[in-house]
């Protein structure tokens, strides 16, 4: 049977991919101007991104470079370093979140992190994700608790396999579920971004494409930071990409453009493995 | 965007490398099919022709082999931006050159159906037709080694003197055919050679736009001197 060309549907462009956000849109999260300092020495010189709530951003770049120093801007982890110095604005919907007045616990809970070695507590399965909503009190009950615990979990792709066992030891699971548990608790408090600091870079393949499979599924509901080393996982994973290079951010755009069409040199050299 | 450096990994660049000598080896095949199988139709010779058709099958063999490195290339290195398109490029232009080779070949076939064939006035015009085709052909592909943008511009631009070509000899095949009845199966034979020729510049053009691509990251706009033809 020939086709019958009036019946054939092209398939939708990616949205986030081929669309540029419109201008007026308001972005998530914007950085402006952002310097960090490490007693004297200046980690990243004059940052200015926005990121969207409904894509994923990537940071590459080489060791050093800034990228995971930016990312820990973005909730103010730099903050428990004594000598780091943070200039800039930096804004969660409008709100400046450098200000004093802004409550560190509270931008944690909207900005939840995922860090590069999975870092379960201790505790159980379930307490690992419970602790999050008892802390901040977003149950009234334990029935309610029980339902944020398991959805949670389903979303973090983990609910299957720890179903039967979630009073056993977080820390008993593989290191990708152990991942997907850090994953699992960060969501828990209904976060409006997820920052992950090379989340797979301890995982095996496997593990990774789970992971990579998540973060696929939670965009849309959550803006996601990624930081990684992995190239073609920032270019799996992302729809825009930023290339940071000696403090500073060199190329921001769509990721689809940066790997095929680089505007700047230095990205070029990067990402075609001719850096250094 | 220039190439800066080579890559961390050599062997990265010897393979890119590679790829890019089979394209220029290719590319050197085709053109002295095309010359070849001109002088052969001009001289009638046989023999020379039958040589040809047989050569087509280096250049099959060499597509092959361009595209079995390619896909190894893509598979083990990974390569990005420019690389990639680099390597696209080179996997589309081998099986252009290869249909090239083709043209080649098929003129090359004619040239024992066409006798008495120097009587015919047309066929002064078929060599400097050839001439300009592959120079285009030649020139593409420098451009393609030398990731000359520019030098792929000016290629497409001589496509139209290749198109008028085809549209004067057309007519004066028309006209032959028309004079005399006798004259129609040599002439059709000719029309068919001139159609190759003018497919060659085609081709030539449209190697020319994967190497302005490969080079800037770029579609070529709308290329000029794009004509009709019959």
């Amino acid at each position: 049977m020939t086709p019958n060309h009036s019946t054939i549907t092209l398939p939708k462009p990616e949205v986030a991919d081929a669309v540029e956000p419109p201008v007026e849109r308001n972005p998530k999260m914007s950085a402006e101007s952002v310097s960090v300092f490490y007693g004297d020495k200046q980690a990243l010189k004059d940052v200015s991104i926005k990121i969207y709530d409904d894509r994923v951003t990537a940071f590459i770049g080489p060791s050093g470079c800034g990228k995971s120093t930016f990312l820990r801007c973005l909730n103010r982890m730099n903050d428990t370093i004594p000598s780091a110095r943070v200039t800039g604005k930096i804004e969660l919907d409008g709100k400046d979140i450098t200000s004093t007045a802004m409550d560190v616990v509270q931008l944690r809970a909207r900005v939840g992190m995922v860090f590069q070695k999975p870092n379960p507590f201790p505790k159980s399965i379930f307490e690992n994700v419970a602790y999050g909503p008892r802390i901040h009190g977003l149950s009234s009950s334990k029935s309610e608790l029980d339902g944020i615990v398991e959805s949670s979990l389903k979303r973090a792709g983990l609910w299957d396999e720890v179903k039967d066992r979630l009073s056993e030891s977080g820390t008993a699971l593989s290191g990708g579920q152990q991942q997907r548990l850090c994953i699992a608790r960060a969501i828990a408090v209904d976060p409006e971004v997820i920052l992950m600091d090379e989340p797979c870079s301890a995982l095996d393949p496997i593990a990774t494409a789970k992971i990579e499979e998540l973060i696929h599924e939670l965009r849309g509901r959550y803006a996601i930071a990624i930081v990684t080393h992995n190239m073609q996982q920032a270019a799996r994973v992302s729809q825009r990409t930023a290339f940071f290079h000696l403090g500073e951010m060199v190329e921001y755009g769509k990721t689809s453009e940066i790997f095929t069409n680089p505007r700047e040199q230095r990205t070029q050299d990067y990402i075609t493995g001719r850096y250094g | 965007m220039q190439q800066a450096s080579g890559h961390t990994l050599k062997a990265f660049d010897e393979d890119i490398e590679r790829l890019r000598a089979l394209i220029s080896q290719m590319g050197g095949l085709a053109e002295h099919s095309i010359d070849e199988a001109m002088r052969c139709l001009i001289q009638r010779d046989l023999e020379g022709a039958a040589l040809i058709v047989q050569d087509d099958k280096k250049l099959d063999a060499l597509e092959i082999e361009t595209e079995k490195r390619a896909v190894q290339l893509i598979a083990l290195r990974a390569p990005m931006a420019a690389d990639l398109r680099d390597v696209v490029a080179a996997l589309k232009i081998s099986g252009v050159v290869e249909r090239i080779g083709d043209y080649a070949k098929n003129i090359a076939k004619r040239v024992p159906l066409l006798e008495n064939v120097g009587k015919i006035e047309p066929l002064s015009l078929l060599p400097e037709m050839a001439r300009i085709s592959n120079e285009m052909v030649h020139d593409v592909l420098d451009a393609f080694v030398e990731r000359d943008a520019e030098a792929a511009v000016r290629v497409c631009e001589r496509d139209q003197a290749v198109d008028d070509f085809y549209d004067s000899i057309f007519r004066a095949l028309l006209t032959h055919m028309m004079e005399n009845p006798h004259n129609i199966g040599q002439s059709a034979h000719l029309l068919f050679v001139a159609k190759n020729l003018e497919r060659v510049g085609d081709h030539a053009t449209n190697i020319a736009e994967m190497v302005y691509y490969a080079a800037t990251g770029q579609h070529m706009a709308d290329r000029p001197g794009k004509s009709s033809s019959y």
